[in-house]
């Protein structure tokens, strides 16, 4: 209850970095996994350094939303724009996306068999065609960011949860995107370790990096969002302003999902 | 007791005595103590009669069956054909050509086997290009530098054998990753290419593989084209070989978690990229168990290719035990293609094990 309270009154609530420019564009965007309607119309704009996170109920389709910005689920109708390029079955325009979009996993995804520095460099190298030297100065850059250069040497096995998820995020910020997809970073993570992930991407925020971050940290939705989407069954049901999101949500099924996550 | 005494506590001393240690593995129980005893019982029943004919009671020097004393083995006859087990028969003045092709091959590939060294990508390249085209110069011959042709069907022993799973093994590999990447593959037509391919070959035995490439084969090409028997029995191994490479393969890639390939798409990756840099190399340490027991079977699968009349390291053996001067010593025989046979399939399997620890980084603490 005493959330509630807070949320309002955060003192360290990040500044926004919203621009005029529109940076993905989402328009009646539909998908089906055969006959079960997953996406139903999805309307979404984002905005240049705008910060948006999604919640919802499990099946709600949110992680399934992100996943169709860079093409790891294809959309069967609608329009998705992402910095002017839009998507279609060209890979050509797929992989043109995937350049400018970065994402962190639940489950890290990390390459076991590559040693944390080779993980932050192997894009870089392969992808946009930079020397090897050139790359690893660049990825020593964000692993001191995400404040882990000395386990560069290391393979992911051998690093916490918490110390993986950071690397995931230096990998793909490594790419230099200019988009960061975030689908549950911290669920996957002992409670001990939730903190150091979220404070990343909280560093993240004040440099001004546009975020969509599917996660069930309110917290973290409070200090850091410019808009809270809620999703249930397919469809965005309530978008609003994290302090009036969580002070005076309007959706019946909004007042029952807030319910049930802050009063536990 | 207190905090301070149990983080103080020691291990235990493990202190090794032979007493101790067969009292605990060897005689723990009545039925333990029996099972040893009957087992040893066994081996004091075979082995030393083996040693006994093997080593002790051998004859090694020598020139022909005279110098054979009997009840031991007679390694002389052995010693006497060795260089017709190695080379089949290859004219003797040019065996220096497969020495110097054996010895490039462990010099110029050997290192490729162990740790990574300066330049180990282009070394390994160079190999993978150059080598099978001077190999095959030296071996066969040909124009350039007037090297004398020595045609295929005076190849043969052990060297035959080792070209044969050689050039198996190196084009079975890539031929059947490709195939393993296809039957995954969301294009249809490849998908029902790779299936068929993999089913066919997988389907038939190695045997009327062989008898086809070398009966039917001919029957089909236009009049006076010949194709090198040799050749068309390597085409064959490579094909069959494949299909069963391409099934371990694909278990391999079926062990690899969706989220590594959503991440290397997340990052741009292309497919080739994928593949070849996050997927391949992860499902393929996953499967060296199984790719090298394929490699073994194929090693000694070569010998079938007596079948088509090529002399092979095996059939250059059973040839020689049936020579009137050396009748009677076919066991000699037979136990020294078995051991050759074992070392190098030994061989394998030790390099797969050392392998699989080097590049094991998983979990590595």
């Amino acid at each position: 209850m005493n959330e509630t309270a807070t949320a309002t009154t955060t003192p360290n609530r990040i500044a926004s970095h919203k621009t005029a420019e529109a940076m993905i564009v989402m328009e009646h965007v539909n998908k089906w996994y055969g006959d079960f309607h997953v996406l139903k119309d999805i309307n979404l704009t984002v905005a240049r350094g705008e910060r948006i996170v999604l919640c919802g109920p499990s099946g709600s389709g949110k992680s399934t939303t992100i996943r169709c910005i860079n093409r790891l689920e294809a959309h069967q109708s609608g329009r998705i724009v992402v910095d002017g390029i839009e998507l279609s079955d060209d890979v050509r325009q797929i992989e043109a996306i995937r350049k400018e979009v970065g994402m962190v996993f639940q489950h890290f995804n990390l390459f076991p068999h590559l040693t944390v520095l080779e993980n932050c460099t192997l894009a870089p190298i392969w992808v946009k065609k930079m020397p090897k030297k050139e790359a690893e100065v660049i990825a020593m850059h964000f692993l001191e960011r995400v404040r882990i250069p000395d386990q560069a040497n290391k393979y992911p096995g051998q690093l916490s949860g918490g110390q993986q998820q950071r690397v995931a995020i230096a990998r793909a910020l490594c790419m230099k995107p200019k988009v960061m997809l975030f689908d549950e970073p911290t669920s996957a993570l002992d409670p001990e370790m939730v903190k150091e992930v979220l404070d990343t991407m909280i560093e993240l925020a004040e440099e001004g990096m546009t975020m969509l971050c599917v996660t069930h940290e309110m917290g973290f939705a409070r200090t850091v969002a410019d808009r809270v989407i809620f999703m249930d069954k397919g469809e965005i049901v309530e978008e609003a302003p994290p302090e009036v999101f969580f002070t005076n949500p309007q959706n019946e099924r909004t007042k029952q999902f807030l319910g049930q996550i802050l009063n536990h | 007791m207190t905090h301070e005494t149990a983080s103080s506590l020691q291990p235990p001393k493990v202190i090794f005595s032979p007493i101790g240690w067969m009292r605990e593995h060897l005689f723990s129980s009545v039925w333990n103590s029996i099972l040893t005893l009957i087992t040893l019982y066994i081996l004091w029943l075979l082995v030393p009669p083996v040693i006994e004919w093997a080593f002790l009671k051998a004859s090694w020097v020598g020139t022909s069956r005279d110098d054979c004393t009997p009840g031991g083995a007679c390694w002389v006859f052995i010693a006497q054909r060795w260089s017709q087990f190695m080379y089949g028969f290859y004219p003797e003045a040019l065996r220096w050509r497969v020495d110097l092709a054996g010895i490039l091959a462990v010099l110029w590939g050997g290192p490729l086997l162990f740790q990574r060294f300066p330049w180990k990508k282009l070394f390994g390249f160079s190999f993978l290009i150059g080598y099978p085209l001077i190999a095959w110069w030296l071996l066969y011959g040909g124009d350039l530098f007037g090297m004398t042709t020595v045609p295929t069907d005076q190849w043969g022993g052990l060297m035959l054998t080792l070209v044969i799973a050689a050039v198996g093994i190196a084009g079975a590999m890539p031929l059947g990753i490709l195939f393993a990447l296809g039957r995954r593959s969301e294009l249809p037509v490849i998908k029902a290419v790779s299936i068929a391919f993999i089913e066919f070959w997988r389907g038939v035995p190695l045997i009327s593989v062989l008898f086809m490439s070398s009966v039917m084969l001919p029957l089909f090409l236009p009049e006076g084209m010949n194709f090198d028997k040799l050749v068309r029995a390597l085409i064959a191994v490579v094909l069959f070989q494949a299909a069963y490479i391409a099934e371990v393969v694909r278990g391999g890639l079926q062990a690899i978690p969706k989220g590594q390939y959503e991440a290397a798409q997340a990052l741009g990756l292309n497919y080739w990229q994928m593949m070849g840099l996050i997927i391949l190399p992860q499902a393929l340490k996953l499967v060296i168990p199984g790719i090298v027991n394929t490699f073994i079977a194929l090693f000694k699968d070569t010998s079938l290719v007596i079948i088509i009349g090529l002399s092979d390291f095996f059939m250059i053996i059973h040839r020689a035990t049936v020579d009137p001067a050396w009748l009677g010593f076919a066991t000699e025989g037979y136990v020294f293609a078995a051991a050759v046979y074992w070392i190098f399939c030994f061989g394998m399997s030790r390099y797969s094990i050392a392998l699989e620890k080097r590049l094991n980084t998983d979990h590595r603490r």
